[in-house]
């Protein structure tokens, strides 16, 4: 039996009625009185010197309130990492990509805001262009950003052990490629920003977004405020995923449109603009180069890759690094050499998606193992299982895994009848079209590091107990975007303060109410896990020590359970306190009687004696991370792992392929709520089958966008997905609370392998282009046909 | 030039004046202060917007007001009953098949329609009819399952 009584359940979400009802509000369904809309003017070309800007018809245009351009919102500049702040609010010298914004217009109501938008003149020289990441660092190409020489935005070069050594002691040498499409998020919700302005010059932001205090951060920067006069408030959020961690445009222009009316605005974007805003999933040319012993130990890892990010730096620092740095694990590898460049490209910027920077990554390396077990005669999983690494290791990289569940994972897939069934055909290819593949993962469980240099925490909690008594609030600015955050802090609250979930309320994703940097990096059960469980212990202290004292006994012989103060030291007489409380609620019903001291009466005494009862938590990681140059990102406190097997059947004539079924086993520390475990596992496989098999950003000889819809641009729907089976398991991280760490990205680390590692096993042939597409496919066969004939 | 139609929403039925190219989603959306029915697209190709129009599960996107004139809709916001969840409303919140909620209220009209005209659908019927309400967190899993476990309560 467990021995918590909330934790680790399958509590329903706190959110889930109002979300089942209509009820919960994003950001598009908010209203304010004199409400303005606005709209964006985006780029229709690709790369041009913009010579002039006339807004003139634009502001004469009845019902328009404002029109602003680079000269109202200024030049200066902002981005995500400070090393690289290369957006401005608006274009001022050049645009860069067919989207970029020029100019917005609030207005009375969409239609006007629309048509005042497309009264706005700009006059362009046009660019050469440069769409192909794989060319950008060639000598001779169009430039981007003065900044960015030979359209380099950054590059790592890393070596760690000697890989030629490496080499040295390798018995098979294999070098594989494997190139993807960029992806979109594809989060239900459009952005969404709404703003407002008071008389005493503060401005508060409504977005739909995962990172209010990043949102803060860069409003108060760009548009020249305090920060303290800047709130971001979090509603409702339909998905995020990555893109909508970083400030946008749209942002910064709604509060723009805010403080130059006077007036409340909100601009919501349509699916076209979140196409075309992007952010998502860069472009990955990645080259390895690995080596094994004989008995399949790895040698080493040469790795070469080239980032196409699109027009800006956005969050493409630290993808760049992930990209290398998460191939440190959770395999056992001394040797390891990496190249990343991330170039800039007039497209669309990418920045964050689930899994960051190394998805692909994984999914060529993975590949890699498949490979080198065939040529060796093993069975993948066996090979995997002979490197991976335990808890308790470095990688080369400098990263600790303090808890690793991998081979437990890998075990849990291997045991599964599926792939029994495959070890028993002795590896061999089958004629049906059918196939099987595993593959692993390796991800952050939160970064290690702020996005900007500080010694702030990460996040704080504040936890106060109603002064009526009966039940707390928590405070936080954590973001639940759908992935469950709110529904964490408040188990964790009940739990330690022993009280059900309904009296424990939530409010959150306000940057007034606490710091928290965000959801990203799969950082929040973790870091805001361990906030939320301090301030709970210290509100409880406060509670103890408050009834404590008024009895004349020690503290630690008192506990809070099941909505009750709980003598640890035999029977206590409570009918003093209970008297006190009952002369204070003359007229009341629902009184409490029983022999115990309740919650309610226990929290309202407390207040009595002391006053607010407010207890605060905080949290910051220790110091992580070797010393070389861009060691800071790929740390964490702790790492999930994954495993995971898919079975796909291929029509050999068509290349249609049908994923029929997908069986992952993440190792997410402890699972504080087992329903929102599964889901972020099952929400991962299917991103990362959309990116393996249908999912690519379409691009013309102009750089614009084709398929920038829901129709043309295809995510798999409930007939494309097969049954998806969630496997828990639980390796007890330490630096967890509770044990606690991520799931919310590493679970997508081995989707893309394994559907790949199955296509090979069903039809014999590789292919090295995401996504799989029935053409390629088919023409890889008949390739092999051919060869053979 | 505004058109006054009668429209019935959750059971209660009003005159509006409409101008003729809002869309019923619009209407409930702004008009209304029905908001939770949701715009994904605008296009047709999410079904985030999804009610029922005279029963018939409708992308409201795609719709025009004038064209609901006379007609019944039926919103996420007429599922529950004197405060209580319905039971596919209650199976979609024991099962986890919320995440971020945004597809929820057209998946959710969607499932009405399904289990109004086939009360006891198989998997393949269930993931048939909601293949045009895409979610993007929940891999479709857990909505597969609260549905069934709604029809398997249906009476």
């Amino acid at each position: 039996m467990s021995k918590y009584r909330i934790l680790n359940t399958r509590a329903p979400r706190v959110d889930a009625v109002d979300k089942a009802t209509g009820k919960a509000l994003y950001t598009d369904d908010l209203k304010r009185p004199t409400m303005l809309t606005g709209a964006i003017l985006h780029s229709p070309v690709a790369h041009a010197r913009i010579l002039n800007i006339d807004t003139s018809r634009a502001e004469r245009l009845p019902g328009v309130k404002a029109v602003v351009t680079n000269r109202e919102a200024g030049t200066t500049p902002y981005g995500v990492s400070p090393a690289r702040y290369d957006e401005t609010i608006f274009c001022h010298d050049k645009v860069r990509y067919v989207g970029d914004e020029i100019a917005a217009v609030a207005a009375v109501d969409l239609d006007t805001a629309l048509e005042a938008v497309s009264l706005i003149k700009v006059d362009f020289e046009e660019l050469p262009t440069i769409l192909d990441g794989r060319a950008a660092m060639d000598e001779g190409q169009p430039q981007l950003h003065e900044i960015y020489k030979n359209n380099i935005c950054a590059e790592v070069h890393w070596h760690f052990g000697d890989i030629e050594e490496g080499r040295q002691d390798s018995f098979l040498v294999r070098t594989d490629r494997l190139t993807s499409k960029m992806q979109d998020a594809a989060f239900m919700e459009p952005q969404s920003v709404l703003a407002e302005t008071d008389s005493h010059g503060n401005l508060t932001a409504w977005s739909s977004t995962q990172a209010p205090h990043y949102v803060q951060r860069t409003l108060a920067m760009a548009l020249g405020l305090p920060l303290h006069k800047v709130r971001v408030i979090k509603p409702a959020v339909g998905g995020g995923f990555g893109p909508k961690a970083s400030c946008s445009t749209a942002e910064l222009a709604t509060c723009l449109l805010a403080l130059k009316t006077g007036q409340p605005v909100k601009l919501t974007f349509d699916r076209e603009q979140v196409f075309l805003h992007s952010r998502a999933r860069h472009q990955f040319f990645h080259t390895m180069t690995t080596g094994v012993k004989r008995d399949g130990r790895l040698t080493f890892l040469e790795h070469r890759c080239i980032l196409d990010g699109g027009a800006y730096a956005s969050f493409g620092i630290a993808a760049i690094y992930y990209t290398g740095s998460l191939l440190g694990g959770p395999y056992r590898l001394k040797n390891m050499k990496y190249d990343g460049y991330r170039v800039v490209t007039n497209k669309p910027a990418c920045g964050a998606q689930r899994g960051h920077g190394a998805v692909i990554a994984r999914a060529l390396f993975e590949v890699q193992l498949d490979r080198i077990a065939e040529e060796l005669g093993m069975d993948p999983i066996e090979l995997r299982l002979k490197n991976v690494m335990e808890a308790g290791e470095t990688t080369c990289n400098e990263l600790f895994v303090s808890s690793f569940g991998m081979r437990e994972a890998l075990q849990a897939v291997r045991d599964s009848t599926a792939w029994k069934k495959k070890r028993s055909l002795g590896g061999k290819t089958r004629s049906d079209g059918k196939g099987i593949g595993a593959a692993c993962g390796f991800f952050v469980s939160g970064a290690g590091y702020p996005i900007y240099r500080s010694r702030t925490y990460h996040c704080t909690v504040i936890t106060k107990v109603d002064e009526v008594g009966g039940g707390v609030t928590v405070s936080s600015g954590a973001a639940d975007i759908g992935q469950g955050s709110d529904t964490v802090l408040a188990m964790i609250t009940a739990e330690e303060l022993g009280l059900s979930l309904d009296d424990v309320r939530v409010v959150s994703g306000d940057s007034s109410l606490s710091v928290d940097l965000g959801a990203y990096s799969s950082r929040t059960t973790l870091m805001t896990g361990h906030a939320c469980r301090e301030a709970a212990l210290d509100a409880k202290r406060q509670i103890l020590e408050s009834i404590a004292g008024t009895l004349g006994v020690p503290p630690e012989t008192l506990d809070l359970r099941d909505g009750q103060l709980v003598s640890l030291a035999g029977e206590i007489d409570f009918s003093e306190l209970r008297k006190e409380y009952l002369q204070e609620h003359k007229g009341f019903t629902d009184l409490p009687d029983g022999p115990q001291l309740t919650f309610r009466e226990a929290s309202r005494i407390a207040f009595l004696e002391r006053g607010a009862i407010v207890g605060t938590g905080k949290y910051r990681p220790p110091p992580l991370g070797g010393s070389f140059k861009g060691a800071a990102v790929g740390t964490s406190p702790a790492f999930g792992c994954s495993a995971q097997i898919a079975e796909v059947s291929v029509d050999l004539e068509t290349g249609q392929i049908t994923v029929e079924h997908i069986t992952g086993a993440h190792d997410c520390g402890f699972a504080i709520n087992v329903t929102q475990v599964e889901g972020q596992m099952q929400g991962s496989m299917m991103m990362g089958m959309g990116e393996a098999l249908m999912e690519q950003i379409i691009y013309d000889k102009k750089g614009r966008i084709v398929n920038a819809n829901l129709a043309e641009y295809k995510i798999p729907t409930a007939l494309d997905m097969p049954h998806l089976d969630a496997i828990i398991v639980e390796s007890n991280e330490p630096h967890g609370p509770y044990g606690a760490k991520e799931v919310g990205e590493g679970a997508i680390m081995p989707v893309i392998p394994s559907i790949l590692n199955a296509i090979y096993d069903a039809t014999g042939v590789r292919i090295d282009e995401l996504p799989v597409t029935p053409e390629r496919l088919v023409e890889a066969m008949q390739a092999k046909r051919d060869k053979r004939s | 030039m505004k058109k006054i139609i009668s429209l019935t929403v959750n059971g209660v039925t009003s005159d509006l004046a409409v101008e003729p190219r809002r869309t019923l989603l619009e209407l409930l959306r702004d008009d209304l202060g029905l908001t939770g029915t949701k715009k994904g697209c605008g296009i047709g190709d999410c079904g985030a917007c999804t009610v029922l129009l005279d029963g018939v599960a409708t992308f409201s996107c795609l719709t025009l007001a004038i064209q609901a004139d006379g007609c019944s809709v039926e919103t996420v916001e007429g599922l529950a009953k004197d405060g209580k969840l319905n039971r596919l409303q209650q199976a979609f919140v024991n099962q986890g098949a919320i995440q971020c909620g945004f597809c929820t209220p057209g998946m959710l009209m969607m499932a009405t329609e399904l289990l109004r005209r086939n009360p006891q659908p198989s998997e393949l019927d269930i993931r048939r009819e909601i293949s045009g309400n895409l979610c993007r967190c929940t891999g479709y899993q857990k909505i597969v399952e609260a549905i069934q476990v709604a029809s398997e309560e249906t009476p």
